[in-house]
């Protein structure tokens, strides 16, 4: 990878560790309201992965915790923000919240509640390429405990059976929702888990952003080139809690600092600056500059943007004036 | 008009539909190489191909999840759910997804899939192979519940269901796939919304869909023969949104209503349409609104106790003396 894109990736992932902090800020003053699930300490796992991707040709789809692989894929972070304000200038026109991003025009085909729930959806997505015979591939990221659901066995068996060109990002962060993973999962290693569908498989560390991209890169030629699904195991930890709702009282502070020494932002920064291409003053000033730009621009369009129409409520529950619901086109 | 079977009709509609439409596909447990339990995909694999007409795992959930994902780039899906009682396990995909992804998106995506599942009663299937759901997937918003009770109905809805941009979620019936009926020659569009009025009466209104129309239309013919009351059947074949307007137009002509369903009682077809009666023509009713249900038990095994479980013509008949006192 070349150093300037090193470096932008390092914006990048600071740009969406200020940003969910900022989002947490929100809650607390009550301008995000629902579930709200935040992604410090995985930034690595989003942003090596589509790093390697073709953003906006590629479809992307994930689970609730969703708002970077949303702003990765394209998506204005403004308008991220404003979906989390409940704003009609929010992506998904504030229907959805924190837990339904959805950025169609960029490919990201949204976040989904349910745990486990893409696997399938993603399949359908792959199956529908296929059809239509193009060369995108569609990247499903979800965490390791939606791989205890029925919908993973499901559709990991399709998706092999009918050579499918979908690539499984597991995002490992050792918790499904309090409980650790090995007192919820049998086999935790999880890349061994889909051998029995004889989908090839990688577990990498999900913290150093350069190591997602060169497994995201060899995971990617796989399936664009035809050999069907694979899935590449991230191991990662999230900072915070499941949600806002959890108090984050199971798990042991020591291994929150031993996680902390591998945060996936200072690891690049220091990468760069051991090499000499950055200094800590020019990382500082980057720290500065997206803080005011999350502020000045970000919240600022949140909080200035109008709330949708009451007179809409029952807007997009059925598609409007199909000629179909008649009985045909006239 | 050719007379044939509600396999046929529905087989033909699907052949149809996938000639005119390279995205059409159909998906389901045994739809391809076998031809479907019910006939009503038979010689579409050969005909269209493997790609195309997908012999699925036995996982309904994952299936019904994948042809929703693949709708949501413009394939039309018709998925058949071998019975209606496995369709609880790909509920979490069709209410949680197909019914709310065009809500949660703001619009931007729609889930166009046509799932059509056998519901109803058939002989002595026991329990878990004897469900009537329709009540279940007509409370759910976002999502169209249409169920025909003859081939032209099963024909020309299920044609409609695949052009249409909305999930639309096909009840039919397990005993009916061998009912003859006429079907136009021409290709013919069945709305998704609004009913019929199968027979016309002016004494009580008979509401009836799927198979519990033909209960209807027995009784009425009994009633006129036996009792000189000439009762009007009304066929919900759109459960999902009901035809408000219709309900109200019959019961505003017949003063009377009796609302007839092959499931248990509670959270019904009946519930609702007495509901809809309540709104929108309360005081045109010369008598309260009664309902005949199946009772409220699991659907036992036993011949005689499945029988005794389920309503008929006879029921609907006794509730109708039991209104006019006779």
């Amino acid at each position: 990878m070349k150093d300037a894109d090193k470096k932008r990736l390092l914006r990048e992932m600071l740009f969406a560790r200020r940003f969910e902090e900022r989002c947490y800020e929100a809650y607390v003053e009550r301008n995000i309201g629902g579930f709200l699930h935040l992604y410090p300490g995985e930034e690595a796992c989003a942003h090596g992965v589509l790093e390697a991707a073709r953003v906006g040709h590629d479809y992307v789809i994930t689970s609730y915790r969703d708002h970077v692989h949303a702003i990765k894929s394209g998506s204005d972070p403004r308008a991220v923000m404003a979906e989390l304000f409940s704003k009609e200038t929010g992506v998904s026109k504030g229907r959805g919240g924190s837990m339904h991003i959805f950025d169609v025009k960029h490919r990201f085909m949204g976040g989904y509640a349910l745990v486990g729930g893409p696997f399938p959806l993603a399949a359908g997505i792959a199956k529908a390429i296929r059809l239509q015979g193009g060369d995108e591939i569609c990247i499903c990221f979800l965490g390791d405990a939606a791989n205890n659901q029925g919908t993973f066995h499901e559709s990991l068996n399709m998706a092999a059976l009918w050579n499918l060109p979908v690539l499984y990002v597991c995002e490992n962060n050792l918790y499904g929702i309090g409980t650790r993973i090995d007192r919820s999962t049998a086999v935790v290693d999880q890349y061994k888990r889909v051998s029995a569908y004889n989908i090839p498989s990688a577990k990498e560390n999900g913290q150093d952003v350069e190591l997602v991209h060169k497994a995201a890169v060899k995971a990617i030629k796989h399936v664009r080139s035809g050999k069907g699904p694979y899935f590449l195991e991230l191991m990662t930890y999230r900072y915070r809690g499941h949600s806002m709702s959890d108090s984050n009282a199971y798990r042991a502070k020591t291994e929150e600092r031993m996680w902390s020494k591998r945060d996936p932002v200072i690891m690049l920064r220091d990468r760069l600056i051991d090499a000499g291409k950055l200094t800590l003053k020019e990382f500082k000033d980057m720290d500065t500059e997206i803080l005011d730009e999350i502020e000045d621009e970000v919240i600022r369009f949140a909080a200035e943007s109008p709330e949708p129409h009451i007179a809409d409520v029952e807007k997009y529950v059925l598609a409007e004036n199909d000629p179909w619901v008649r009985g045909g086109a006239e | 008009m050719a007379e044939i079977m509600v396999w046929e009709a529905i087989l033909r509609a699907h052949d149809e539909e996938l000639a005119n439409d390279p995205m059409v596909i159909a998906m389901g447990e045994d739809i391809g190489v076998v031809g479907g339990t019910y006939k009503a995909t038979l010689g579409l694999h050969d005909k269209y191909g493997e790609e195309r007409i997908i012999d699925t795992p036995i996982s309904e959930n994952g299936f019904t999840g994948l042809g929703i994902g693949a709708s949501f780039l413009g394939v039309r899906p018709i998925i058949e759910i071998m019975s209606v009682n496995f369709s609880w396990l790909a509920m979490d995909q069709m209410f949680n997804t197909a019914a709310k992804v065009r809500y949660m998106s703001g619009g931007q995506l729609q889930a166009p899939i046509v799932v059509r599942s056998p519901g109803g009663t058939a002989h002595q299937l026991g329990s878990q192979h004897s469900a009537r759901m329709e009540k279940v997937f007509m409370g759910i918003a976002g999502l169209r519940v249409v169920t025909p009770s003859n081939p032209r109905q099963a024909y020309g809805l299920l044609k409609s269901a695949v052009r249409c941009n909305d999930p639309v979620f096909i009840n039919e019936h397990e005993l009916m796939y061998n009912m003859k009926g006429t079907v136009p020659e021409e290709e013919y569009f069945h709305p998704l919304e609004g009913s019929e009025v199968a027979r016309e009466g002016r004494d009580i209104t008979l509401f009836g869909y799927n198979i519990s129309v033909h209960w209807c239309l027995q009784a009425a013919e009994l009633l006129s023969k036996h009792h000189g009351i000439e009762a009007e059947v009304v066929d919900l074949y759109a459960l999902s949104p009901l035809d408000r307007a219709g309900i109200r137009n019959s019961v505003s002509k017949t003063h009377r209503a009796v609302i007839v369903e092959e499931a248990e009682p509670a959270v019904g077809v009946g519930a609702e349409v007495m509901a809809v009666i309540n709104e929108e023509c309360f005081f045109e009713l010369d008598a309260a609104p009664v309902r005949v249900s199946a009772l409220n038990v699991p659907i036992p095994y036993n011949h005689a106790l499945e029988k005794t479980a389920l309503p008929d013509a006879n029921d609907v008949v006794e509730a109708v003396r039991k209104i006019f006192g006779v």
